[in-house]
């Protein structure tokens, strides 16, 4: 399993003719996403890429069965697009474009509230479930099919924190860009209890940055309902009060939304939350670990508990040096 | 984008908004042209006001900026009943420098006066609207304890905040006025001069797509009359391109020269006080690097998000803004080539850094797509570059670069 996006996923690409959305259709193409149709207003009937456009979103969904789309339109016309999918009746929408203005997303994000419909972004790098479907600009192939989910703010450094679990081993079910604005679609809160639901989802990293408080807020909700490790880091130490570091969310304002408080909201949370952002992948493989020995020592009902977890970790250090070795020989 | 209270009440004043009115001047020749103007108005008592891009004004202090331990005035913003007065005041202020809580110890050069109105007043209160981003709605936040720093009020005494979200369906509605304006303790006219106050002001905020509007003060007058005392105004930079009347009030000399010059190639840069440039691609990415640079035992120069493109041209860019900064004594780059090809941002790196001679030691980390190739066309250049095989070991080969 993953979430949000997989192979039943009847991708809509709005904006398929800009350069942007061409472009990507490509690369989503190659990488096996079932795209089904384009929309670009007033060429409806040509064809891209072997892909029909439409010109609007109510004819691919009605014409190609559509029920997911993503937006490369540009940020003036880009909150306009955002309410035309929900209105048509797709269920996922991942809004690629950077430089909306917040009051349009206010007005977005307000209106599709009681909609059965999940919107991702905007100014996200998308969402990619490894092996079934990607959906973004994100490259494919520094990611894995796995059982990690990420949920992250940034791009970059989501692919960083990516390509650190695929060292370490670590597959990923879905990793998903929910954006660097102050206005989302889906909080990181929302992504998290999508993962924590999903069988196939065994650990979670949550990448957060300084500004706002949905790192809070996702940390409370994980302290009360979330048991599969969780593994933190947030972005932006260093940065200086009172200026947007890039991303138009990423702001400390009246000393609020600084990363020294957010992790130590998260560390209380049972979150384990690295300093150093070059220790997500390592910390999770140690999470996970940590989390099958408990419950092994947890059917063994034992007295001398700390004895005992001391032999069971020379065992499995014995077995990691025994398959090791195996794996040599090979 | 920030602007000043003298554009920002401006901005009020074509909402309808009730203000403490003025001229703004920026030579002290134009001084008594602009008491001539108040005058007219029938005014008597005048306020002198520091216009920066900074708070705390009141409590600030003047000094000489060629000699910085010259103290010449206490306070930013100075009333006074006599032109005179008022006048050397001004000639005290204008050119000078002058020092808040929010400006740090380098201060800022007063380049604008706003010569205001003195209005004689009973009770300060505050307003301020802003989104709130837990509820992504805008928030009006008010309360008694006004010509303080909200902030404290927040942490000290919450329960002195009273808060009411705008649904945008609908717009602010009357009971939500009136629900404010019982919070502030507001009776008789000043009761009945709120309502229409708090209208108008939301009415601008939304409509010059504000991300900030804050009064504070928000004053009762004497005769009971509700007036914006100071205004605070920041924008939007996503909606910028639809006010066009709001952007022509960019101050450039409030920013950052460099920031400047870095904004013109496109490149997102914040300059840090540091002496490790980085230049990398994302902005999350820069943050985390920025983070792993102090983590390692250096201090990162800047902030620089190079984007998506990461060409030569970006690349060389990037080198001449990072090196305008003298404190810079090494560089780090840090590029995770997803779509965009290592070989081909190494290959700018080479032929930027070769054109533009530079002598700082770079330390450079490609990850992701063709990284190997990357490695080795920056291992053959005749270029000194350090080749760093992670995240951590670019951090670390840069402190002891620095070190050396």
């Amino acid at each position: 399993m993953s979430i949000l996006v997989d192979k039943k996923t009847r991708l809509v690409v709005q904006g398929i003719t800009g350069g942007e959305g061409s472009f990507h259709t490509e690369q989503m193409i190659d990488y096996g996403t079932k795209i089904v149709a384009g929309v670009t207003p007033g060429k409806g009937g040509q064809k891209f890429n072997g892909v029909p456009v439409f010109n609007t979103v109510a004819e691919a969904v009605k014409e190609k069965k559509g029920n997911t789309s993503v937006i490369f339109v540009p940020p003036a016309f880009a909150a306009d697009a955002i309410l035309e999918a929900a209105d048509s009746g797709i269920k996922v929408i991942i809004c690629i474009t950077e430089g909306i203005p917040a009051a349009d997303m206010i007005n977005v994000y307000n209106t599709i509230k009681n909609k059965h419909v999940t919107l991702v972004g905007p100014n996200c790098p998308g969402v990619i479930s490894p092996g079934k479907a990607k959906v973004g600009i994100m490259p494919g192939f520094v990611h894995k099919k796995g059982k990690i989910g990420v949920v992250s703010r940034s791009g970059t450094l989501t692919y960083e924190a990516v390509k650190q679990l695929v060292d370490a081993g670590l597959g990923q079910s879905t990793a998903v860009g929910i954006g660097g604005d102050p206005v989302i679609g889906s909080k990181f809160i929302d992504i998290i209890k999508l993962f924590n639901e999903d069988q196939d989802t065994e650990g979670i990293v949550m990448i957060g940055e300084i500004g706002g408080s949905a790192e809070e807020e996702a940390a409370a909700f994980i302290k009360k309902n979330v048991t599969k490790p969780v593994v933190g880091f947030i972005a932006g130490r260093t940065a200086p009060p009172g200026r947007r570091m890039g991303h138009a969310g990423a702001i400390i304002s009246g000393g609020k939304g600084t990363a020294a408080e957010k992790m130590s909201v998260m560390k209380k949370a049972g979150i384990k939350v690295v300093e150093n952002p070059a220790d997500i992948g390592s910390t999770m493989l140690k999470a996970l670990e940590k989390g099958k020995k408990k419950k092994t020592s947890k059917k063994k009902k034992d007295k001398k508990a700390s004895a005992k977890k001391a032999a069971s970790r020379k065992k499995t250090e014995k077995k990691k040096s025994v398959s090791k070795k195996k794996k040599k020989k090979k | 984008m920030k602007i000043h209270e003298y554009q920002a009440k401006a901005t009020l004043k074509k909402f309808g908004v009730p203000i403490q009115d003025g001229v703004a001047i920026k030579h002290i020749n134009e001084f008594d042209d602009a008491i001539r103007q108040l005058q007219e108005q029938g005014i008597n008592q005048y306020v002198v006001k520091s216009q920066i891009h900074a708070g705390g004004r009141g409590k600030g202090k003047i000094y000489n900026p060629s000699n910085t331990d010259e103290f010449i005035l206490e306070g930013g913003v100075k009333f006074t009943k006599s032109v005179e007065q008022a006048k050397e005041y001004a000639d005290k202020i204008l050119g000078n420098l002058l020092v808040t809580h929010q400006t740090g110890a380098e201060g800022k050069i007063v380049k604008t006066l706003f010569i205001t109105e003195g209005l004689d007043y009973k009770t300060e209160l505050y307003l301020g609207i802003l989104l709130d981003r837990a509820v992504s709605k805008n928030v009006i936040m008010v309360s008694t304890e006004g010509g303080v720093e909200i902030e404290k009020v927040a942490e000290e005494t919450p329960e002195k905040i009273v808060k009411e979200w705008i649904d945008p369906a609908v717009g602010l509605q009357s009971y939500q006025a009136r629900k404010l304006a019982f919070a502030l303790g507001l009776k008789g006219n000043a009761f009945k001069s709120f309502i229409p106050f708090i209208k108008s002001l939301y009415n601008a905020y939304e409509h010059t797509d504000a991300s900030l509007l804050e009064i504070n003060p928000l004053v009762i007058t004497n005769d009971d009359n509700v007036v914006a005392l100071d205004a605070k105004m920041n924008f939007d930079d996503n909606a910028l391109y639809r006010h066009p009347d709001i952007t022509a009030y960019r101050d450039l000399d409030e920013e950052d020269p460099l920031e400047i010059e870095a904004s013109k190639y496109s490149l997102n840069y914040i300059k840090l006080d540091g002496n490790v440039g980085c230049m990398v691609n994302g902005a999350g990415l820069a943050m985390a690097t920025m983070d792993i640079i102090k983590l390692a035992g250096g201090d990162p120069a800047n902030f620089l998000d190079v984007g998506g493109g990461a060409n030569k041209e970006t690349v060389s860019n990037g080198f001449k803004i990072i090196l305008s900064d003298r404190n810079v004594k090494a560089i780090l780059i840090n590029i995770f080539g997803g779509i965009v090809r290592c070989d081909r941002v190494a290959q700018g790196v080479i032929d930027a850094a070769t054109e533009m001679h530079v002598e700082v030691p770079i330390v450079v980390r490609l990850e992701g797509t063709n990284a190997k190739e990357a490695g080795e066309l920056l291992r053959k250049s005749s270029l000194n570059f350090e080749v760093a095989k992670s995240f951590n070991d670019a951090a670390k080969k840069v402190t002891s670069v620095l070190k050396n």
